[in-house]
């Protein structure tokens, strides 16, 4: 391959890729009105196309004309800065992310045959780079909660701040045991060693090849660093008004929004790879089905993740703030410890 | 060629993140600064080959250790520094500290650029090859520091914890009074008997 095909590829690979993210995004956010509308016996969004699909369409239209206030006593440069922050990196860990298995495009009229896998880098070192991006996301928040100069914006930055670094130890911890048993830490090779079945059924993901525990320690991790129910204090409204984005309108407080959702699109994807076997499903079929079906069920698992999502938000109070750090540091960080200890030992015995 | 003109982008990035973190006036400023500098020097460990490095840079340093900073200068809600015109003790001794110090830097970089440079890209940095040198070669030490740490970790959870007797007598008296905690402990620092 020359670098022109391969910087075509690149290029119409990541326009697929953001442009699904963001469409993800908007429609996440449909799926949270839907779905909360109907646990509460409403309707929720009807009027708009029909079954108000084309709701996120009008939120955005409604964002991009709202007046876009900046009050006076913010601190201007950060005070913009931020929503960006947040933004960037909710939506460049999708870089690393596999969704399928190898494409092979037939014979072309001027290139040829042409094949690519269906994710747009491969990097050795994928886990470790989805898990730096998210930890850069943090200061997004932060410095939105600091700039507004407001009291409970302050308040909600630095519950933020402190609850996503806590909840990353726990989080990077639980995902060691995976780790482990691939024997890498690039992300294709982790969905690769999950292929196959036991006794002709049981899938062997790792969630049921002994990193059950592991799940379940990175399930609540990832709630906490998403800031989503019931680990949403940094935007408890009964106490915070809206946390962090108090100070924020119009398009600045959407990005903060877009950054959640990519978050939690993000953090599903990650539970999808490493827990639930990636691609990996039932294929069958002619050859254009064997390509498309490894992505559709990356992307119905993804979607259940998201689905679980919004039913906890729904479903479950919040925690009090020292609760929270209790839980935090006293439970699922030794249980993501005793994970590796035990998987280590187990891996060292067999082997 | 790609990657040294990469490598010399992000050099200079760090080198402007540095001097604009002695230029700002502001903390919060200074900070961002730093995270900055931290982050082009994960892109020069990453050009270099060491990707475990870049990422554990990102991870700890940029993710973790500078929010805390961040945190820290939020919560002290320090505002901005004043500028002053400089004393003189700082000129006569800085600008030949800074002289000599170049001087022996250049001097070392020129005297030994043939033996000890590196190539973009040739260093074995994986997390395989750290994992085979932490674990193997260099397993005492990695320990011992592991154990360093903890050390200092737990003389900061004694240092911000209360005397055990005085969290017992607060406790059991029926109406809680903050200052008879401080006085209990002066009297027992004293000798006295109350």
């Amino acid at each position: 391959m020359n670098i022109t095909t391969f910087i075509i590829i690149s290029l119409i690979k990541s326009a697929a890729v953001v442009g699904v993210l963001l469409t993800a995004v908007a429609y996440s956010v449909w799926l949270e009105r839907k779905v909360s509308a109907h646990i509460q016996n409403r309707w929720g969004p009807t009027r708009v196309g029909p079954f108000g699909l084309l709701q996120p369409l009008a939120d955005g239209v409604k964002f991009i004309f709202k007046e876009d206030l900046t009050q006076p006593h913010v601190y201007k440069p950060l005070y913009i800065a931020a929503p960006i922050i947040a933004v960037v990196f909710a939506i460049s860990s999708i870089a690393v992310i596999p969704f399928g298995t190898w494409i092979q495009v037939g014979p072309l009229p001027v290139v040829g045959s042409l094949g690519t896998y269906s994710q747009i880098t491969d990097v050795n070192i994928g886990l470790l780079l989805v898990l730096g991006i998210t930890s850069m996301g943090v200061y997004g928040i932060a410095l939105a909660g600091w700039s507004s100069n407001n009291k409970y914006a302050l308040l909600g930055g630095l519950r933020a701040s402190a609850q996503m670094i806590g909840y990353e130890v726990s989080l990077g911890l639980s995902l060691v045991g995976v780790v482990i048993m691939a024997g890498s830490l690039s992300l294709r090779e982790i969905v690769d060693a999950q292929g196959g079945v036991f006794w002709g059924f049981i899938p062997r993901w790792n969630v049921f090849h002994g990193q059950t525990l592991a799940f379940f320690v990175f399930m609540i991790a990832a709630y906490a660093e998403t800031n989503r129910m019931p680990f949403d204090l940094p935007e408890a409204e009964s106490e915070l008004i809206a946390g962090y984005h108090t100070e924020y309108s119009a398009m600045k407080f959407a990005m903060f929004f877009m950054a959640e959702y990519a978050n939690m699109i993000t953090a599903s994807c990650m539970a999808t790879m490493l827990f639930l076997g990636g691609w990996h499903g039932p294929i069958f079929g002619p050859y254009f089905l064997r390509v498309l079906l490894p992505v559709a069920w990356f992307c119905l698992k993804v979607f259940v993740f998201m689905f679980v999502y919004v039913w906890v938000r729904w479903t479950l109070p919040r925690f009090r703030y020292d609760q929270l750090m209790a839980f935090g540091w006293k439970v699922l960080l030794p249980l993501a410890v005793a994970n590796i200890v035990v998987t280590a030992l187990i891996v060292a015995w067999r082997a | 060629m790609f990657h040294l003109i990469l490598f010399l982008f992000f050099g200079a990035i760090c080198v402007a993140g540095a001097v604009n973190l002695l230029m700002q006036s502001h903390p919060i400023n200074s900070a961002l600064s730093l995270v900055v500098v931290m982050g082009s020097l994960a892109v020069e460990y990453l050009l270099l080959g060491a990707e475990f490095v870049a990422a554990v840079q990102v991870i700890v340093y940029a993710g973790a250790i500078m929010v805390m900073f961040l945190i820290t200068i939020m919560l002290l809600n320090a505002g901005k520094e004043e500028r002053s015109h400089g004393s003189r003790v700082a000129m006569l001794l800085g600008v030949p500290g800074v002289v000599i110090g170049g001087a022996l830097i250049a001097w070392t970089i020129l005297a030994r650029s043939t033996t000890d440079s590196v190539s973009i890209g040739a260093l074995q940095g994986d997390p395989r090859g750290i994992a085979k040198l932490l674990f193997h070669a260099f397993l005492l030490p990695f320990e011992v520091t592991s154990v360093l740490i903890l050390i200092a970790i737990m003389g900061a959870v004694v240092l911000v914890s209360r005397p055990e007797a005085v969290v017992r007598s607060a406790d059991s008296s029926p109406v809680r009074q903050p200052e008879p905690m401080i006085k209990d402990r002066e009297l027992v620092a004293a000798g006295k008997d109350h």
